[in-house]
């Protein structure tokens, strides 16, 4: 006969006394546990939702970057490069120089290893009569983006027009009833429109984009420009534009150049813009996040000791009743001549068997049940099992260890005199 | 089976050594809430080896509390007990209860066996007083059971056994290590005559190899009759 026997053998006749003791070991584990590892996997949702966000903001600042970089074409240039001599108060007047300058110069730019600008777009504009409609238009020849010999191929930011078509402002297509794909003559000659454009409040509502090769022909300006529309680079100040004017100036010195605009620090200042508001988005985020978990933590920080609390009282109590229900056991085994630390060792490595398997089972019940507001499971470390499944019997004897000493210093006497 | 003898009652003059039990002058006083009783006055008592004594009387008289005394699981105030010429009450907590497992069997009114362990392993359940854990008894149970007719239902839990088998189950188990004495109160008290005429019979067989002696609190006249000597106790004192 030996102690474990008698151990095994008494929990199989007090099944009933041995579940509960260790349900209670399993809800405090299952409980911790579950806690615990809850908030981890919240902590873990956090990251990943606050990864997702800036990779998100990301995108989206690239996508802010390209369409405002467009935009800012739109709006006008920053810089715009007129011949020498040109009278810029007719230019501020008209919106474009009556003086012309060589094509070749905006090729001269291009190879000339400038730093300070991106995009280069010669252009020749005129306003003149469009002789079948009997109304005034600004007509501009355009021929793309010319690219800069020593840079990477950037995204034009404007297609060139092909020969023998238009791209037409909103007021002009409106008002003539035509569309992208119609023909119309211009000047004696058929063109296909290419593109027309929404509304845009300004100059571009009754202008015509051409091919500046052929618009060169049709005005009879042959390798003749008057203005090359330059777009600097990513700076956002205005001493780099100056920069930027004293470079191009050694380059081509028989020209005057003008910033139209302060399109750069407009662009920094919303892109800057764009990006506060998604910072402040994140860090709201994480406001947020971090006030739900601190609410949690706060939760655990009372939850967990309650719940090892209320599981040893439950173990504690169920031990009691244990031990008052085997006092004759006790007083016999005492009797004839069980030592008080056997029977204190068969209380406790009860408790203990409890809290292995309480322990176990919170292990496994801790991995599978899902709490809510958190959307995976909790995630628990190996270390957190281990501890758990090693702390469940010690706290279980702990709780079973006072029962168990009135069991093991019971007077044989007294049971058996009273029995 | 001998004739009840009460004038053999040991007096205090009685030669305490060998016996496996010397009582010499001993009282014994609970406290209650009434006030204190005088459960054993001044009782001297002495068991030779072969020994078979009924201890009877009326009904708190303190016969239990004088065959506890006895067993070395309540002190006396006073006075000396032995048992087999050594003094329990002299050793520590921990050697008592293994000087009990060593020299004492103990046979209860109720049985007291244990209910979630069979037959074998109640008997053997002293092996956990730790003196020996090598199944050196289990040889002697198996006889002790087979002995007492219960070699069939080694493995039954008292649950499943008569009442005069659950007896012979407490039986066995009081004479597992071949103790010097063994205590019996009221052995017979929850039994029919034939089971009672069994138990009897057997603590007369042990008594009769002459190792140990019975010491039997009873009030079954067939009980006192089957004893050796009989002894009679009246508030406190023998008579």
């Amino acid at each position: 006969m030996t102690l474990h026997r008698l151990i095994l053998r008494e929990i199989r006749h007090r099944k009933v006394n041995f579940a509960l003791s260790v349900l209670g070991a399993a809800v405090a584990v299952a409980a911790v546990l579950s806690t615990v590892g809850a908030l981890r996997a919240y902590d873990r949702e956090t990251e990943a939702v606050i990864d997702e966000m800036e990779e998100a903001t990301k995108a989206e600042m690239a996508k802010l970057e390209d369409e405002i970089r467009k935009s800012m074409k739109g709006l006008g240039f920053n810089l715009f490069i007129f011949p020498e001599g040109q009278d810029l108060s007719e230019v501020y007047a008209e919106g474009f120089a009556s003086r012309t300058m060589p094509e070749e110069y905006v090729t001269k730019l291009a190879e000339s290893g400038v730093v300070t600008v991106n995009h280069l777009l010669p252009s020749l504009t005129k306003k003149l009569e469009w002789p079948e409609q009997k109304r005034t238009v600004i007509l501009i020849g355009v021929r793309g983006e010319v690219p800069i010999a020593h840079r990477s191929p950037k995204a034009p930011l404007i297609d060139p027009v092909e020969p023998g078509h238009l791209v037409m402002g909103y007021e002009l297509h409106r008002s003539l009833g035509l569309k992208k794909g119609d023909t119309v003559t211009f000047m004696e000659r058929e063109f296909t429109i290419d593109d027309t454009y929404e509304a845009r409040g300004s100059k571009d509502d009754i202008t015509l984009w051409m091919n500046l090769g052929e618009c060169q022909e049709m005005l009879d300006m042959k390798g003749e420009i008057n203005a090359i529309q330059a777009l600097e680079c990513n700076c956002a100040t205005v001493d780099r534009l100056g920069e930027i004017r004293a470079e191009l100036g050694e380059i081509l010195p028989n020209t005057q150049i003008i910033e139209t605009q302060s399109t750069a620090l407009a662009r920094a200042e919303a892109r800057n813009q764009a990006a506060a508001t998604s910072r402040a988005q994140i860090e709201a985020k994480e406001e947020q996040r971090a006030r739900l978990r601190a609410e949690r933590e706060k939760l655990a920080g009372w939850l967990l000791p309650v719940a090892t609390l209320v599981s040893m009282i439950w173990i504690g109590l169920l031990a009691f009743i244990n031990v008052r229900e085997r006092l004759p056991e006790i007083g016999i085994l005492r009797a004839i001549g069980v030592k008080g630390r056997t029977i204190l060792g068969a209380f406790l490595g009860r408790a203990v068997l409890a809290g292995v398997v309480g322990g176990v089972i919170g292990v496994v019940v801790a991995k599978v049940v899902k709490l809510p507001s958190v959307d995976s499971g909790p995630i628990i470390e190996s270390g957190e099992w281990i501890a758990a499944i090693v702390t469940a019997p010690l706290l279980a004897a702990l709780a079973a260890w006072l029962p168990s000493l009135a069991a093991a210093q019971r007077d044989p006497a007294e049971v058996l005199r009273h029995d | 089976m001998t004739e009840s003898n009460p004038n053999t009652a040991a007096s205090p003059e009685t030669e305490l050594s060998p016996s496996a039990l010397s009582v010499a002058n001993v009282s014994k006083r609970y406290r209650t809430p009434d006030g204190n009783v005088q459960a054993i006055d001044d009782v001297s008592l002495s068991l030779a080896p072969g020994d078979f004594v009924a201890l009877h009387g009326p009904s708190g008289c303190g016969k239990s509390t004088l065959l506890l005394m006895a067993g070395g699981l309540l002190s006396p105030d006073s006075g000396v007990l032995e048992i087999g010429g050594e003094d329990p009450y002299a050793l520590g907590a921990e050697a008592r209860a293994a000087f009990r497992a060593e020299r004492v069997g103990f046979v209860f009114q109720q049985f007291h066996l244990i209910p979630f362990l069979d037959v074998l392993d109640n008997v053997l359940v002293g092996e956990l007083a730790g003196t020996s854990t090598n199944g050196e008894f289990r040889d002697r149970a198996r006889e002790l059971l087979d002995r007492f007719q219960l070699g069939h239902r080694l493995h039954h839990v008292p649950s499943k056994l008569s009442i005069g088998e659950q007896q012979r189950v407490a039986l066995a188990r009081a004479f597992l290590r071949s103790p010097a004495l063994i205590l019996a109160d009221e052995p017979t008290g929850n039994l029919d005559a034939e089971n009672a005429a069994i138990i009897l019979e057997h603590l007369g067989n042990f008594a009769a190899t002459g190792d140990g002696a019975v010491l039997m609190v009873t009030h079954d006249d067939r009980a006192k009759a089957a004893a050796g000597r009989s002894v009679e106790m009246r508030e406190g004192r023998l008579v």
